[in-house]
């Protein structure tokens, strides 16, 4: 996959931090978080999963001039999707090496991980799909490595 | 305040209310900061009447998020090493969650002292939506 290039930006951390519920200063206040133990705005652990706005090719983000598979005059933009919409995911771990800062430039590589299948009563045949996503800093140094694992689901999952 | 390997033990455990009726507006907050806008998370149409879902329903990355708040509430900021989730169960508009992290074992490596936790966020029903680990640095 291309690299992509990942600007970390104190609007977009403290945006981030909104939509989890977290009120931490760090997130928000640079006067506060100057005082605190990182010295700084940080970013909050999940964030990194927001590289998704960076990613020219995003197939979860509409885009104009082109077929979008939410709804609109009818329920799906797009013919034939599948039941239980797609993917879902499964698994998410990250390693950090240190906290992202605004300011920082990210290079950001994913590489496929390991495909395997299996059964399901809830949900039919499982897919899973492992994906690793290295993040680098300005300096070249591997600040956070990520491990993601989709799911696609033969039916829409059972919610009894 | 950060974590002293002297006052903690295996067994330990702090729990946080991360969420309390999760709103149809919060998800739509996170598709925003997120970049992920997946009908099935924003449009209620297509949740129901294409992928056959009760409803819309949470990203997984959402709850994670939410868990990651407790932990760096408990941890301390900028001292995770590691996180990780398994997503067990979906989360959906309405639901109150409660995310909890356990000692699992304090080490020592290099001179730097760690924590190991184990994770997990339930529901109104009891029923967990995530289980995971994770490591931070601590004081001694």
């Amino acid at each position: 996959m291309a690299k992509i290039t990942f600007p970390v930006e104190a609007s977009h951390i403290m945006m981030f931090a909104r939509a989890i519920g977290d009120t931490n200063p760090v997130y928000h206040d640079a006067e506060q978080a100057k005082k605190s133990e990182v010295g700084g705005i940080v970013a909050s652990p999940t964030f990194p999963q927001a590289v998704a706005q960076f990613d020219p090719d995003y197939p979860l983000r509409w885009r104009p001039g082109q077929k979008w598979f939410g709804s609109g005059k009818t329920p799906t933009g797009v013919e034939n999707r599948p039941s239980g919409g797609g993917g879902l995911h499964a698994e998410q771990h990250f390693e950090y090496h240190r906290p992202l800062r605004p300011g920082d430039l990210l290079t950001v590589e994913t590489r496929p991980g390991e495909t395997w299948e299996r059964e399901s009563k809830r949900a039919g045949k499982l897919t899973f799909r492992e994906r690793i996503t290295e993040y680098r800093d300005q300096n070249g140094e591997l600040v956070i490595t990520a491990r993601g694992v989709g799911v696609t689901t033969e039916r829409p999952v059972d919610q009894r | 305040m950060a974590l002293k390997a002297s006052q903690l033990k295996v067994g330990d455990t702090h729990v946080e209310r991360v969420v309390e009726n999760l709103s149809r507006t919060q998800i739509v907050m996170y598709c925003g900061a997120s970049g992920d806008y997946n009908p099935l998370h924003a449009d209620e149409v297509y949740a129901t009447k294409v992928a056959g879902y009760p409803s819309v329903f949470a990203h997984g990355m959402l709850t994670m998020g939410m868990t990651g708040k407790m932990l760096t509430n408990y941890v301390g900021d900028g001292r995770l090493t590691k996180f990780g989730v398994r997503f067990t169960n979906q989360v959906w508009p309405g639901d109150d969650l409660d995310a909890k992290a356990t000692v699992a074992a304090i080490r020592e490596e290099g001179g730097q002292h760690f924590v190991d936790l184990t994770l997990s966020t339930t529901n109104q029903d009891g029923k967990e939506v995530v289980s995971g680990s994770a490591t931070a640095r601590i004081d001694p």
